[in-house]
């Protein structure tokens, strides 16, 4: 385990130590686990923090990520704050449960480290474990590196128990490429952390016996439609608090966090839509390009739920191509799910971008500079007025 | 979208108790009926019944909340096989 010190300062961590130190300084009530590749090391770190009594939390080893994600749910309604981790068949078993956290309104914080999804078994990154969840209503954070995944922890804790949200929320990093590789980051103080999560409100808590509350009654048909509707503006809304947290965070670390990053897309007429890792290599494709001359630019969705539609098709308008790169394929669908986000917030457009989808870098298959540097080349001549050979494919690879 | 009515937070209930004033009686199909003079009170019906739809008034079975009871017929199952003082029969017929 590494050495990790007590003040602030640039450390190297890999992405899984990272987010174990900032669940340690967050210190929650409850972290209901079960370790899976590659998200073990987060809950083997932090379960070191509880045995060593450098945290307060109740660890409960439960005896499958459904039963973790069950434990989540009693907990966080019993009115406390509530962590875990997973990746990949560990979120998908607890697919059942999503749905019951996000719709009892239960606030927590789970950290997703992409991995595939079997079969064949594979344990390396693509993002079809987070995005097979991604209607379950739980808020959605993908992170770019390690200081980003640490730091969207904390934003994470404020957004998820913000009381205009009230809704759970997954912190994603890539499996391997982000968990498992050492970066620099500049650490929060423990203090800081205190103030900036400050303490969790429960409004219904349920070990609350002056003011006994039954959770998970019964809907009919004359009711159930309208506590989706409440869920459903709920996590609408938690895209504005995203935005005022990540003000707030840029304020206490001079780290910028909006509901996605533009790199280079001012007067781009060729952008890239990419999340997580891969948005780094794209960057220094880019940066080739942009030396040459060429108007090349970078999209990088942070906040893929709420999907921030308006303001992804305010930031492409200007592009003449766009393409959308999905780490997971629909198996048929029209393109990946940002594909699909990103093609219709842009249809509404008087004279938008030409825009396609390519699958890439699924089970961990490598995304290099060169095929960054590939799509950018196709959507040159999109862009001069060439003809879209497909809209949707797989990258060649 | 019109002005709809205000639901409590995820389907929370505030109030207890508040399962009373929901009436599950309309799902019945077989109604339960008593034969007091095999009846010998030991409750186990009431313990058992899942909709608290037996009523005991001085430690006694005296009948069945029919605004309540959704005719499952546990009581009449669970009702010792020497005594079965408890019946499930059509409602129509009854």
């Amino acid at each position: 385990m590494a050495t990790v010190p007590s003040t602030k300062v640039q450390v190297g961590l890999t992405g899984n130590s990272a987010v174990a130190l900032a669940m340690k300084q967050i210190d929650p009530d409850v972290c209901p686990a079960y370790p899976i590749t590659p998200s073990t090391g987060v809950m083997e770190e932090f379960s070191s923090y509880v045995a060593d009594g450098k945290v307060t939390t109740e660890l409960i080893t439960a005896e499958s990520e459904h039963s973790a994600m069950s434990a989540c749910i009693g907990a966080s309604a019993a009115g406390v704050r509530v962590m875990t981790a997973t990746s990949s068949q560990g979120l998908a078993l607890m697919h059942e449960m999503l749905y019951i956290a996000s719709g009892l309104r239960l606030p927590m914080v789970m950290a997703v480290v992409n991995r595939a999804l079997s079969a064949p078994i594979n344990i390396h990154c693509d993002h079809s474990d987070s995005m097979a969840s991604r209607d379950a209503g739980w808020i959605q954070i993908y992170s770019e590196t390690v200081q980003e995944a640490y730091d969207n922890l904390f934003q994470a804790v404020r957004i998820s128990e913000h009381s205009k949200v009230l809704t759970p929320a997954m912190v994603c990093l890539d499996g391997f490429i982000t968990s498992h590789a050492v970066e620099g980051l500049t650490l929060l103080d423990d203090s800081e952390v205190k103030q900036f999560i400050g303490e969790f409100k429960p409004p219904h808590p349920l070990l609350d016996v002056e003011k006994p509350v039954t959770l998970g009654a019964m809907t009919l048909p004359d009711t159930y439609i309208e506590f989706k509707h409440d869920q459903s503006l709920a996590i609408a809304r938690a895209k504005d608090v995203v935005a005022e947290v990540g003000e707030e965070f840029d304020r206490l670390t001079g780290r910028v966090y909006g509901l996605f990053e533009e790199y280079m897309l001012d007067g781009a007429d060729v952008v890239i839509v990419v999340m997580s890792s891969a948005a780094g290599t794209t960057k220094v494709a880019v940066d080739e390009l942009r030396k040459k001359g060429k108007r090349a630019g970078l999209l990088r969705p942070r906040l893929f739920r709420p999907f921030p539609y308006k303001e992804i098709a305010e930031a492409l308008k200007g592009a003449k191509a766009v393409c959308v790169l999905d780490r997971v394929d629909s198996m048929s669908g029209f393109g990946g799910p940002l594909f699909n986000e990103v093609r219709s917030a842009l249809y509404d457009l008087e004279k938008g971008p030409r825009t396609i989808g390519r699958i890439f870098g699924l089970g961990g298959r490598d995304y290099k500079v060169e095929d960054a540097l590939g799509v950018f080349e196709e959507l040159f001549k999109i862009a001069d007025g060439g003809k879209v050979e497909s809209v949707v494919e797989y990258l060649a690879y | 979208m019109g002005k709809r009515k205000e639901m409590p937070l995820g389907g929370v209930i505030l109030e207890a108790g508040s399962a009373e004033t929901y009436s599950t009686g309309g799902w019945r199909k077989l109604k339960p009926v008593l034969d007091k003079d095999k009846c010998t009170n030991c409750l186990i019906c009431w313990v058992m019944c899942p909709d608290s739809a037996i009523i005991v008034e001085d430690g006694k079975m005296v009948g069945f909340d029919m605004e309540h009871c959704k005719g499952c017929g546990i009581c009449a199952t669970e009702c010792p096989d020497k005594i079965k003082a408890i019946k499930m029969v059509e409602e129509e017929a009854a």
